[in-house]
């Protein structure tokens, strides 16, 4: 975002995070719901839009940064254009949850938590994401892949660029 | 309304579509359409029937004739042989696990055949989307007879009567809960359903919200009437886009009907219900916590008292139970609470929804009476253990449960005999392990995801279970010394004595049960420096018994780092030094020549 005071037209992303407060504003306990609109705008929260967050919701940057890092669900860094979640839930872990893991790793070139350089993928480990009948499960972005072998998963990555 | 002769349901929950279930759906219907027979076929998409692992899955009715496993090549078949022709396809029928018998009707597989469906009455055989499923089937007639024919006392009278206790975990009477916040004074109060289900393992309350939301929507309405609350959240994982979709469309579709929002059903009641979406922290589920990460805080637990009941969202007195609790409220006004009382044990009524999963043949939801001994649960519905395996211990209640032996797998199942086992019934995950699951593998498993969930507010769990998890790891790997036993056992009683939620409280159990049955695990850990089930890495060697060893050469072939060496046809050998103990070899050899211990 530009940091100028000049009257730059505003970009798309700061137009839809507009109507988010346009939403919220005024509202009781609106501040997750607003972070996690923003999220989905940006991909990921910049410091900016955290300072824009507080000015308009009234709330110190602070708490706001408090409230950011408790959440798993809320990112300050850039993320991949693929969210590869891989479960370690109980059901998955039972049935080799962890081989799938090192699979991963092996596929993108990327441990639990990081995002490759050119942002195609970002890798992290997850509890249980409610299909624990197909254990071991994998989703990538929205979609969940279920009955996994370690050998299912470098293919099944490369159809996501 | 247009009569159908067939009606073709195709699973739409989060298990089956994963598995493809929307290609299959859209294939029906197009080739309904290619065959004109959709003005007399109608293609329906339900909720989940519990039985993912066997998905997508197909029901046709009028005959329940139960397809799983389909493919979009099967469907001209279904369509022209079964739709057409009347000829069931023999070969996407179910097939019993041992008798690999084909098992053509939906209530005849072993599965389903011992379960009781209350909560899941309608899941699976409903359209989620459209409430008129529902109401077809008696769907908002409890809440019906409570707005027009009791007063809010008799409402909770009749849910004291019936004996529910809540799902979420500890299990406390619903109907004593609704009385504490009835007698709550003020003009404002919330109704909250936690719908969190953070229990890594565990998938009810998912399946529910899925394959039935109005069932939700209608129990926290009767609460509502009960309590005197006009509003109310839903606080779900984010991690559940579909049933915060569905939620969604219910409850626009309830305010559609006016069976939500103001004045419901003509009788001057007046209830709004919201969505939250969680932001993935297990300890939210903790009601406490729930309620500070609605009004926007970190999601960390407060002291109790002051009760929800008496001081919760917002400072208000506020009534939270979980998402099966809601889903068998309606079920209590439409049968009366003596019929819901009558299932169940003395003190613990009704049924309870259990996620079987791990080592099992057939891994699925499950809901059964209680009372029902763990052996049928898991022998009879569960089929047993995966390619005749040992039985060894079941996981009963996730990260604050415990594990139980094959020697009480005979006691009935309730809130208070899991107890007395030193597990719970939490939110009813149940993992079934077997001969090659370590026991102590698990215990630090659980353990290391309560660290890792811990909010840090206070120091027995923050601190505490970071030590035992120290020493579950020191085991693991092959340091352990026997005074770490006691360590572990004090650390826990201490942990269990002093944390302030429940989290930090039940955080010890999965240590303490396994110490208490499977004692001779961590013995054989620390002083023979074995694992006995073969998982702990560090304490495996891989061998090649010479004798089987043909001199294939595919073991040394997959080995990263070359530890394996051999002349062709002559046994092989493996370099313990070298070995990483990946594993590779031991999948790759066909002759059972490899062996780990
Ligand atoms: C760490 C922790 C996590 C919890 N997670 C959940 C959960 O995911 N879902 C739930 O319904 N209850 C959960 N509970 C229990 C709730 O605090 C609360 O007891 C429950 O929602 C009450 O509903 P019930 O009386 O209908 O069971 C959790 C408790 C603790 C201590
Ligand atoms: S017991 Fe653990 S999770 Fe609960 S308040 Fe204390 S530190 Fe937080
Ligand atoms: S794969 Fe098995 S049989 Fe073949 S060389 Fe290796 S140990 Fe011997
Ligand atoms: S376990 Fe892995 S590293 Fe060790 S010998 Fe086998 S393939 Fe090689
Ligand atoms: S444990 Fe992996 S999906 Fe539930
Ligand atoms: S999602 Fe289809 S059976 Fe569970």
């Amino acid at each position: 975002m530009c940091q100028c005071k000049c009257e730059e037209p505003k970009s798309n992303e700061a137009l839809e995070l507009e109507k988010v407060f346009a939403k919220y504003e005024g509202k009781k306990g609106a501040l997750i719901p607003v972070l996690q609109a923003a999220q989905d705008i940006y991909g990921y929260l910049p410091a900016e839009v955290l300072k824009e967050i507080s000015a308009r919701l009234r709330i110190p940057v602070s708490k706001i940064y408090g409230v950011v890092t408790f959440y798993a669900q809320f990112h300050l860094n850039p993320r991949g254009r693929n969210i590869i979640r891989v479960c370690l839930g109980t059901a998955c872990h039972v049935r080799g949850g962890a081989k799938i893991v090192e699979a991963v790793t092996k596929a993108v070139g990327i441990k639990d938590g990081e995002t490759t350089e050119d942002l195609r993928y970002t890798f992290e480990s997850v509890a249980c994401l409610g299909a624990c009948g197909l254990a071991p499960v994998m989703m990538v972005n929205d979609d969940t892949h279920g009955r996994l072998t370690p050998d299912k998963v470098a293919p099944l990555l490369e159809q996501y660029k | 309304m247009q009569l159908y002769r067939a009606h073709v349901l195709v699973c739409g929950g989060t298990g089956c579509v994963s598995s493809g279930s929307k290609k299959i759906q859209e294939a029906i219907v197009d080739e309904l359409a290619k065959q004109n027979l959709d003005k007399e076929i109608k293609v329906v998409e339900t909720g989940c029937h519990g039985f993912c692992e066997m998905g997508p899955i197909v029901i046709v009715y009028p005959e329940g004739t139960f397809y799983c496993q389909v493919q979009v090549d099967d469907i001209a078949e279904i369509v022209s042989e079964h739709l057409v022709k009347g000829r069931i396809v023999q070969r996407l029928l179910f097939k019993a696990p041992l008798t690999e018998e084909q098992v053509p009707s939906y209530k005849d597989i072993a599965f389903y055949r011992k379960q009781h469906r209350v909560a899941l009455r309608n899941c699976g055989h409903i359209d989620p989307e459209h409430i008129q499923e529902y109401i077809a089937r008696d769907g908002y007639e409890g809440l019906a007879k409570a707005l027009t024919t009791m007063t809010p006392q008799q409402v909770i009278e009749e849910m004291k009567k019936s004996g529910l206790r809540g799902r979420g975990g500890g299990g406390f009477p619903t109907g004593l809960k609704w009385e504490f916040a009835s007698k709550s004074p003020g003009p404002k109060k919330y109704i909250i359903c936690n719908a969190d289900e953070g229990d890594p393992g565990a998938f009810m309350d998912r399946s529910v919200l899925e394959g039935d939301p109005h069932s939700v929507l209608e129990g926290m309405l009767i609460g509502a009437y009960a309590i005197g609350a006009d509003e109310g959240y839903i606080y779900v994982r984010a991690e559940y886009p579909l049933a915060i979709k569905r939620l969604k469309v219910a409850i626009a579709q309830a305010e559609e009907l006016g069976l939500l929002g103001d004045n419901i059903l003509g009788t001057g009641f007046s209830c709004r219900l919201h969505i939250k979406e969680g932001a993935g922290a297990f300890v939210c589920g903790e009601e406490t916590a729930l309620m500070a990460s609605i009004e926007g805080s970190r999601g960390m637990p407060n002291p109790r008292p002051p009760f929800p009941a008496v001081k919760g969202l917002w400072e208000k007195p506020s009534n939270i139970n979980n998402v099966e609790t809601y889903a068998n409220v309606p079920v209590i006004f439409l049968h009366g609470a003596e019929k819901f009382a009558s299932m169940g044990t003395e003190n613990s009524k009704g049924t309870k929804v259990f996620a079987l999963t791990g080592k099992l043949r057939n891994t699925g939801l499950a809901e059964v009476p209680m009372g029902i001994s763990l052996r049928e649960i898991i022998f009879d519905i569960g089929g047993g253990i995966m390619e005749d395996k040992k039985f060894k211990a079941v996981q009963i209640g996730g990260p604050s449960g415990g594990c139980i032996p094959e020697e009480h797998l005979d006691t009935p199942v309730d809130y208070d005999s899991l107890i007395a086992l030193g597990a719970m019934m939490g939110s009813g995950g149940l993992v079934v392990m077997d001969e090659t699951s370590c026991m102590v593998d698990v215990a630090r498993f659980f353990l290391n995801f309560t660290q890792k969930e811990s909010c840090g507010k206070c120091t027995p769990c923050r601190e505490g279970t970071k030590r035992m998890l120290e020493i579950l790891q020191k085991i693991c790997d092959g340091n352990g010394v026997p005074e770490d036993i006691t360590t572990l056992e004090t650390l826990g009683a201490v942990i269990k004595n002093t944390a302030l939620c429940g989290l930090g409280q039940t955080a010890p159990n999965p240590v303490l049960a396994t110490l208490r049955y499977f004692r001779h695990e961590y013995e054989a850990h620390i002083n023979d420096k074995k694992c006995p089930a073969g998982v702990c890495t560090a304490l495996l060697e891989y061998k090649i018994v010479a004798e089987n060893c043909k001199g294939c050469g595919a073991c040394a072939r997959v080995c990263p780092v070359g530890a394996i060496t051999g002349e062709k046809k002559e046994p092989h050998e493996i370099d313990t030094s070298k070995c990483i103990k990946c594993g590779s070899c031991i999948e790759k050899c066909k002759f059972n020549a490899i062996v780990k211990g």
